[in-house]
């Protein structure tokens, strides 16, 4: 009973009839967008992709519904965009005189927007000189690194069953400890870097061990327990920032010392550039947590204990020593996304906001990616570009920077709606099934 | 099919008999060829026109919702409106048409319980009423036994009678012989989807057997007797609770010997599940000790007790034996994927663990379209072997088989029996719980019986069949009338159900 045929879609057709225009010029700005994928050099692609994504392209997949989803997204972002500019939406007081008038508006304001945006992500064609060619990738890949660790953290707790809600805390956590071990020890460079990343984790183990050792002994559901720790730790990172020792004492506002330069991740393609060597680390992450899920015995139990707990006890697994380990893992890698944030170029002090949404977003990159390890990657990237786009959209299109967090928003409820996007577009059914049973899992 | 006609549907698991019924349903759609109705062809969409049609199912996994109450599982779907355009639901029309069709067809349900709270059996017949308040002339019963008790079974077949007396039509889809032989009115054998015989219910059951797996079967196993060596399992005043807190098994004393099968035999939920899962390491003991071997592994993980050479098919497969969403090949290793050759320290060695799933699978006639495959999608005989032939792939002490083959065709039954016998042959000792009695008789060399939590009597296997159902209904041949809740399992021991798998 349960395979009902899927609803006919009666999805809101207003972006096509309003805005003719609007949508042909994201035919050409949406079509230039994917290019984002592999314009970059950053994750590298399994091999098995390539040929998954010729055999599956034109099913419901995945992939292609992934794709469709940003294309929607952008659509009707296009229409946002349109109705809130007050000067285009005059344009259409007289529509029915002229018409004209009000395409052209809406086609420039839109193609300007999502054109700014692809040069603020990407590249962009007018930059002259090495430094201001890589500036769009650099910036994106500095907005990926954290993503990547706080997807990852989400990721690796859900399939082992687990709602990680708070690798906002985890990493919250972890900025602290690697910030004070940035400009409280006096070590070498190297090592302190090093010391610096490692007490990150270490922060971010704590916090995850906390809602795991929780779950484990007394069930207690580990969502609550985690955003409880989220605000725990928020908040202790406030009152941390004023105290003697960690304050900057030049300074009468919340925000610390910083860190030393010995303690900062080195840059990648020069000082002017803010790209810096989290996203390699991001990358070496995203392998290790790919080989810990599918090959080895510690992913075999974490799976096993995900996907039937029972099972998995009755053949010998520990599911509380699984639950613990998960936590910690989920915690180590938020902890490093802290770690990146403030040993790397967004910040070198504690601020109140230093975290930014890192732990929040890591949810919806981790739903984004399928919860696979080099999926979160690329949807890492994707944030990461829509928001290095976003900034620039801002400044140059006067599109706020909110609507490219609109944006996010819309792709990610596309994208959970799997049936949507298919009945939009009619496709083939696939194994959409499946993506909906991904996202549902582990409520 | 006829008016009034009980027409089973027999086939092994994975035959298609439940595909069949499914398009029948509307449920899915037919590549080629057409339903008939009346004569006429008939085109289902979905389960809908299914209903208009007349075409009821009740389906092997209950589509009920468990927090709702009889009458509103009822209603669901078909729901009774008053009030114009504010739509309050008319339960008391519901419950009024409720109590009619089950007083008409004497199905007793109390309309106002509440699903979760009923036992399997009326469940079931709270489908039933389901289906039949839908005026349906056709109903569609899929392997309505499996999950019911062999007194539940009785009552099942007995309202089956009533309804075939009312002129409906009933297909009855199953691969227990016994009660196609009890019920049928015309019998069609299906294999590999194909329809490859009908039989009328006298044929015997061999005949029968025969048709279904292609080839003649032995409904006995073959074996000689037992030599038993040492004891290798000892349980002593073994008490344990049940998940809620309630005394399960209340000092259990038992031995089993190396190269002997010891059965438990006993009505389902006297503590036989509870027995085992202590012994396993799954359920803390209150009292009493686990003895394997001369070692005392009461308090071990479950983890230690597998590794001493324990082998454990579980009773519920698909909860607690299989995880679905892994392949045939990661199933095959659940618990041995950190042991050598299949892990080395962190790594997991996947060519050893395809290769050795390869050898199992052919050793184990696992029925899979390949060993990545998800294990969800075999059918329940072939996911059994999958268990069996993991416990099996390495040398034991102790088997312990509990239900083994719950739910699994004919085929599989013949295997999976020939292999605990082939493992008791080389010397292990094993442990069979069933509470199918004939399967207990086939393969025990020594029957103890469980009775509230107790094992009540140890007996032979040449005691007759009414000797032991006394026992399981907790009457011991000297105190006849022990307690006055005998009653109640007192019909067990006549209950056909009990005697079909074998």
């Amino acid at each position: 009973m349960s395979n009902a045929v899927p609803p006919s879609g009666s999805p809101d057709k207003e972006p096509a009839t309003e805005t003719p225009a609007a949508r042909t010029a994201l035919g050409t700005t949406g079509s230039a967008e994917p290019a984002t994928t592999p314009g970059s050099p950053e994750p590298p692609r399994r091999p098995s992709l390539g040929q998954a994504f010729l055999e599956n392209l034109w099913a419901a997949n995945t992939f292609t519904v992934t794709l469709l989803s940003l294309f929607l997204a952008m659509v009707v972002g296009a229409v946002l965009m349109i109705v809130s500019d007050p000067e285009v939406v005059a344009t259409y007081s007289y529509f029915t005189a002229r018409p004209g008038d009000a395409l052209q508006a809406s086609w420039a304001l839109v193609s300007d927007a999502y054109a700014n945006m692809f040069r603020g992500a990407v590249f962009d064609p007018g930059a002259v000189g090495f430094q201001a060619a890589m500036s769009p990738i650099s910036e994106t890949l500095t907005y990926t690194a954290p993503l990547v660790f706080t997807g990852l953290s989400v990721a690796l707790a859900f399939r082992g069953g687990l709602f990680n809600i708070g690798a906002q805390g985890q990493a919250t956590m972890g900025v602290i400890l690697a910030a004070l071990a940035g400009f409280l020890l006096p070590l070498p460079p190297g090592l302190h870097l090093a010391v610096a990343v490692l007490a990150g984790a270490l922060g971010g183990a704590i916090w995850g061990f906390i809602p795991g050792i929780l779950k484990a002994r007394t069930g207690a559901h580990e969502v609550i327990n985690t955003i409880m720790l989220n605000y725990i730790a928020m908040y202790f990172l406030t009152w941390l920032i004023v105290q003697n020792g960690v304050q900057d004492p030049n300074r009468t506002d919340a925000i610390s010392r910083p860190v030393d330069a010995s303690a900062q991740l080195p840059r990648l393609f020069g000082d002017t550039l803010r790209a810096h060597s989290g996203i390699i680390l991001a990358v070496l992450a995203t392998w290790a947590v790919a080989w810990l899920l599918n090959r080895s015995t510690l992913g075999f139990e974490l799976r096993a204990v995900g996907a039937n707990p029972d099972a998995a006890r009755t053949a010998g697994i520990s599911v509380t020593r699984t639950y613990v380990l998960i936590m910690v893992f989920a915690g180590v890698l938020a902890g490093l996304g802290g770690s990146t944030m403030v040993l790397g170029s967004t910040a070198t002090a504690l601020t109140p906001l230093i975290v930014a949404q890192i732990g929040f977003d890591g949810i919806l990159v981790a739903l984004l990616g399928r919860v696979k390890p080099w999926g979160v990657a690329l949807a890492a990237l994707l944030f990461g570009a829509l928001q290095a786009g976003g900034n620039r959209m801002q400044s140059y299109a006067g599109i706020s920077l909110e609507l490219g967090t609109v944006l996010q928003a819309l792709i990610v409820i596309f994208i959970a709606a799997p049936a949507l996007v298919k009945a939009i577009f009619q496709l083939r059914a696939a194994r959409a099934a499946r993506l909906q049973t991904s996202l549902a899992k582990g409520w | 099919m006829e008016p009034g006609e009980i027409h089973a549907l027999l086939g092994e698991n994975g035959a298609g008999k439940s595909t069949l019924m499914n398009v029948l349903y509307g449920l899915y759609h037919p590549d080629e060829g057409e339903i008939l109705v009346d004569g006429r062809p008939l085109k289902l969409k979905g389960p809908s026109d299914a209903i208009a049609a007349g075409i009821g199912m009740v389906h092997q996994h209950f589509m009920l919702v468990p927090v709702f109450t009889v009458t509103e599982n009822i209603m669901l779907g078909a729901e009774q409106v008053r009030g114009g355009i504010a739509g309050f639901l008319d339960r008391r029309r519901a419950r009024r048409e409720v109590t009619e069709v089950s007083e008409r067809y004497n199905l007793r349900v109390d309309p106002d319980a509440i699903i979760e709270d009923l036992p399997v059996g009326i469940q079931q017949r709270v489908e039933i009423v389901k289906a039949l308040t839908r005026d349906v002339d056709l109903l569609i019963l899929d392997e309505p036994t499996a999950v019911l008790t062999p007194q539940e079974t009785e009552e099942l077949l007995t309202v089956m009678r009533a309804l075939k007396a009312a002129g409906k039509s009933i297909v009855f889809i199953t691969h227990k012989l016994g009660e196609v032989k009890a019920i049928a009115d015309r019998i069609t054998v299906i294999r590999r989807g194909r329809t490859v015989g009908t039989a009328s219910p006298e044929a015997s059951r061999d005949e029968l057997a025969a048709l279904m797996v292609g080839r003649s079967v032995r409904l006995t196993v073959e074996k000689q007797p037992a030599n038993p060596g040492r004891p290798v399992l000892e349980v002593a005043g073994l008490v344990v609770d049940d998940d809620r807190q309630v005394r399960a098994v209340d000092g259990v004393d038992l031995t089993v010997h190396a190269g002997e099968v010891l059965g438990i035999a006993g009505v389902q939920g006297n503590g036989q599940t509870e027995l085992i899962e202590a012994i396993m390491g799954l359920r803390p003991l209150l009292a009493g000790t686990v003895t394997l071997d001369g070692q005392q592994v009461d308090g071990w993980s479950t983890k230690k007790v597998l590794r001493a050479g324990v082998g454990y098919v579980p009773e519920d497969r698909s909860v607690d034996g299989v995880v679905k969403e892994f392949s045939v090949a990661e199933n095959l290793v659940l618990d041995l994927y950190d042991r050598p050759p299949f892990g080395r320290g962190l790594a997991l060695r996947l060519d050893e663990i395809t290769k050795s799933a390869r050898e199992r699978i052919a050793q184990f006639d696992v029925r899979t379209s390949s060993a990545e495959a998800p294990v969800g999608t075999l059918s329940g005989g072939n996911q059994q072997k999958v268990i069996v032939a993991r416990e099996l792939s390495r040398p034991l002490k102790l088997f312990i088989a509990a239900q083994p083959t719950r739910g699994v065709d004919v085929g599989s039954i013949e295997f999976i029996h020939s292999r605990v016998i082939h493992e008791r042959d080389i010397g292990t000792a094993v442990l069979v719980v069933s509470s199918e009695l004939d399967e207990v008789l086939a393969l025990a060399d020594r029957i103890a019986v469980m009775y509230r939590g107790r094992i009540i009597g140890i007996v032979g296997p040449d005691t007759s069949r009414e000797a032991i159902g006394l026992l399981m209904a907790g009457i011991t041949p000297g105190t006849a009338t022990e307690d006055g809740t005998a009653t109640d399992g007192g019909t067990t021991a006549e209950v056909p159900g009990s005697e079909d798998e074998a």
